[in-house]
């Protein structure tokens, strides 16, 4: 259908969209179920493997809306409807790893995980007979070490973070130089690869306590300067959300300074604070890299986190794998059931931000 | 102490211009003349706080330099702890950590090649194609790629993208070996830069498509109505209102990613089966360049003292590197990105109001 606008006979014919030929509207549906089932049925004959049938029928829809909407419609539609179905379609593949992931750990961990896992540190021992070393499992000492590194990350990163944060938002101004460097500095810092920190602890503490100086301290400190960053990112944001007016209603009632931020910003800001502190906690403790490189690691059991090695459920998870015991099959085991029990810690502190986001939200009235 | 109360506020709330600045300095002597030692002591840990991250910074670089410096400037072919292990084959220093600096970035870059046009497809459909109110959902659904630690990405990049991959890389070498990159015998066991790539993909996705969906989202939506307007498609609309608007935040999301791309240690040490070369094959078993952090993780537990100073002097590379690319990843987002012109009118608005 064509209309001529104008009267110059040097317009061209413009074309309606309104009246133009369409696809039908479940055109979309069709064709994906048509290409499924055209490409299984091929992949049938060659032998069936989920995967490429996949990538096939995602290639074959792609190709078939092209096709069929350049012929009835017109190329700018068929662009549209390809870059729409190319755009879905990098959706749906960011999805595989992340669920490909979990159940992984969840199939190859659960067998694993069990009471004597994790209250007990892995066993060797050896057969005369047979000459064979066989290990019970167990990750006792990578689940305290666990808890007692980050525990000491977080002691030392939360005050640095939330007082850095409160002077940026609170006290500098901003035309202050050191809020300017703070903050680019805070920037930087988040790129910090964590095995440079991991390599930084180290240094300071065979510097100033001697060699061999591996130990749950150090490897604290350097998640803390991981983890630094990431709470005075959230902190910051939490304050800035704090309205002017409350402030400026308890200057007027004559309340200093410190007091006012202590009683009235924190307090509106607390929850927010807390979750941003929750979900940097569950960044870190997933953190392998630096712990490695400065607590090292160990099989036996060391509550001690200032003295000797100390090992993480992320180590573990790594060390099964790449510095395996004797008996390698009971490694991988530990390695995949601390995994699984990592995944499971990360997901905990996860939902405990989102409770603790809403539970304590301040109540509008 | 009211009154001093008001000044305070006074001076929080307007932005001294350039020329106010001594007006400025006034009042903060002002101020710290009048505070409580409360306000005083509460003021100083704050203030406090704020240095110390400057110090530890700082701390991070004197400490890795000067932890490195030994094995930097030793002789390695005459040093007796540098002669042996993992540092034998090497001259010096620079002969160790070039060809570790290559490997780095050769995977980041092909991680980046393979990740970009997925986490911009990821982040397009979130901020324009799917429905608003899923928006949320689905972006905290990738956000969740984020907090899946590294080691558990490794794992799986063992038992599953190994052998995933292997059927692509056997084609890829039969009937496109003549390419480099592709070329030498393909892996038998699938530990492949081409496999590390992408799980470090995966990883560095969630990075780049928020910062990327962010800037979508803040395209001005009369430009998109406008081109609407015009009778432009969807894809259209995106192609000349979205993307030019979004190009140098898309730029600095990729910079971002590859920040995160260069330091990832745990996905690269699992995979790749490594040697310290300059190759660019990334199908074969033995031609695999080696990164800086995966070399670090792997040696540093049998490494003796000096040969753990060689392996902190390349962690120093990798933390210079790094730090370049975060700056100006940084300055392009701050600089030119979506909100500095917004930034800048606010604070031009600001100084005409206290002036």
């Amino acid at each position: 259908m064509t209309t001529s606008v104008g009267n110059g006979p040097s317009r061209a014919p413009v074309t309606s969209t309104f009246t133009d030929a369409h696809l039908p509207r479940l055109i979309e549906v069709w064709l994906l179920l048509a290409s499924a089932v055209m490409s299984g049925a091929a992949l049938l004959l060659v032998g069936f493997n989920p995967a490429v049938w996949a990538v096939a029928t995602a290639a074959l829809y792609v190709i078939a809306i092209g096709v069929s909407s350049r012929l009835v419609e017109n190329a700018r539609k068929a662009n549209d409807r390809v870059a729409r179905a190319l755009v879905t379609i990098t959706f749906l593949l960011a999805i595989v790893p992340l669920v490909s992931a979990l159940w992984t750990v969840l199939v190859k961990g659960i067998g694993q995980l069990s009471w004597s896992f994790i209250s007990q540190t892995g066993q060797a021992r050896f057969n005369p007979t047979t000459l064979e070393v066989t290990r019970t499992p167990g990750a006792l000492q990578a689940v305290v070490g666990t808890f007692e590194i980050t525990g000491i990350a977080t002691l030392i990163s939360v005050p640095i973070g939330l007082l850095a944060a409160i002077y940026l938002v609170e006290y500098a101004l901003t035309t202050s130089h050191l809020r300017r460097v703070v903050t680019f500095l805070v920037d930087v810092m988040t790129g910090i690869p964590s095995i440079v920190a991991g390599l930084f602890a180290f240094s300071l503490f065979t510097l100033v306590v001697g060699p061999k100086a591996f130990s749950g301290l150090s490897a604290a400190i350097a998640l803390s300067v991981l983890m630094i960053p990431i709470v005075v990112r959230s902190s910051e944001e939490m304050l800035r959300l704090v309205p002017t007016d409350l402030r400026e209603a308890s200057y007027a009632l004559g309340v200093t300074k410190s007091v006012t931020i202590i009683k009235i910003v924190l307090r509106t800001a607390i929850p927010g604070i807390v979750t941003g502190i929750v979900l940097a906690v569950a960044r870190v403790v997933g953190e392998t890299a630096p712990v490695f490189i400065a607590a090292s690691f160990t099989d036996n059991f060391n509550a001690d986190p200032f003295n000797g090695p100390q090992q993480t459920l992320a180590v573990l998870a790594y060390t099964g794998y790449k510095f395996p015991g004797k008996d390698i099959a009971a490694s991988n085991q530990e390695a995949w059931g601390s995994a699984l029990l990592l995944v499971i810690i990360v997901i905990l502190f996860n939902i405990i931000a989102r409770v603790v986001a809403r539970i304590f939200a301040p109540k509008s009235r | 102490m009211s009154d001093s109360k008001i000044v305070d506020t006074a001076a929080r709330s307007s932005t001294a211009s350039a020329k106010s600045a001594p007006l400025e300095g006034r009042r903060a002597r002002r101020r710290a003349s009048t505070l409580s030692t409360g306000d005083r002591v509460f003021l100083g840990f704050t203030t406090g706080s704020a240095l110390l991250i400057m110090l530890i910074l700082a701390g991070v670089a004197i400490f890795l330099i000067v932890k490195a410096l030994p094995a930097i400037v030793a002789d390695w072919p005459t040093d007796p702890e540098l002669h042996a292990g993992p540092t034998l084959a090497f001259g010096n220093f620079w002969a160790y950590v070039a060809p570790l600096l290559w490997g780095t970035l050769w995977v980041s870059a092909i991680a980046i090649v393979i990740a970009t046009p997925v986490a911009i497809g990821i982040a397009l459909f979130i901020s324009h194609y799917s429905p608003r109110r899923l928006a949320g959902i689905l972006g905290s659904l990738v956000d969740l790629l984020a907090a899946v630690p590294s080691v558990v990405f490794g794992l799986w990049g063992i038992i599953v993208i190994r052998p995933f991959l292997r059927p692509l890389g056997d084609f890829l070498n039969h009937y496109l070996g003549w390419i480099p990159i592709f070329a030498g015998q393909p892996s038998s066991t699938g530990s492949t830069i081409l496999a590390g790539s992408v799980v470090l993909a995966v990883m560095i996705l969630p990075i780049i498509t928020s910062i990327s969906r962010e800037v979508f989202l803040q395209t001005p939506r009369l430009n998109e109505e406008a081109a609407l307007a015009l009778g432009a498609t969807q894809w259209e609309m995106i192609r000349v209102a979205v993307f030019p608007y979004a190009r140098s935040g898309m730029v600095s999301a990729i910079l971002l990613g590859l920040g995160r791309a260069l330091g990832e240690t745990m996905a690269i040490a699992l995979i790749i089966s490594p040697s310290i070369v300059f190759s660019v094959r990334i199908l074969t078993e033995g031609g695999n360049s080696q990164t800086i952090a995966a070399n670090i993780a792997l040696n540093f537990p049998i490494a003796t003292s000096l040969q753990r100073d060689a392996l902190i002097g390349t962690g120093l590379l990798l933390f210079v590197v790094s730090f370049g690319v975060n700056i100006l990843a940084r300055y392009i987002l701050g600089a030119t990105g979506p909100g500095a012109a917004s930034r800048r009118a606010r604070r031009e608005k600001k100084a005409a109001l206290s002036a």
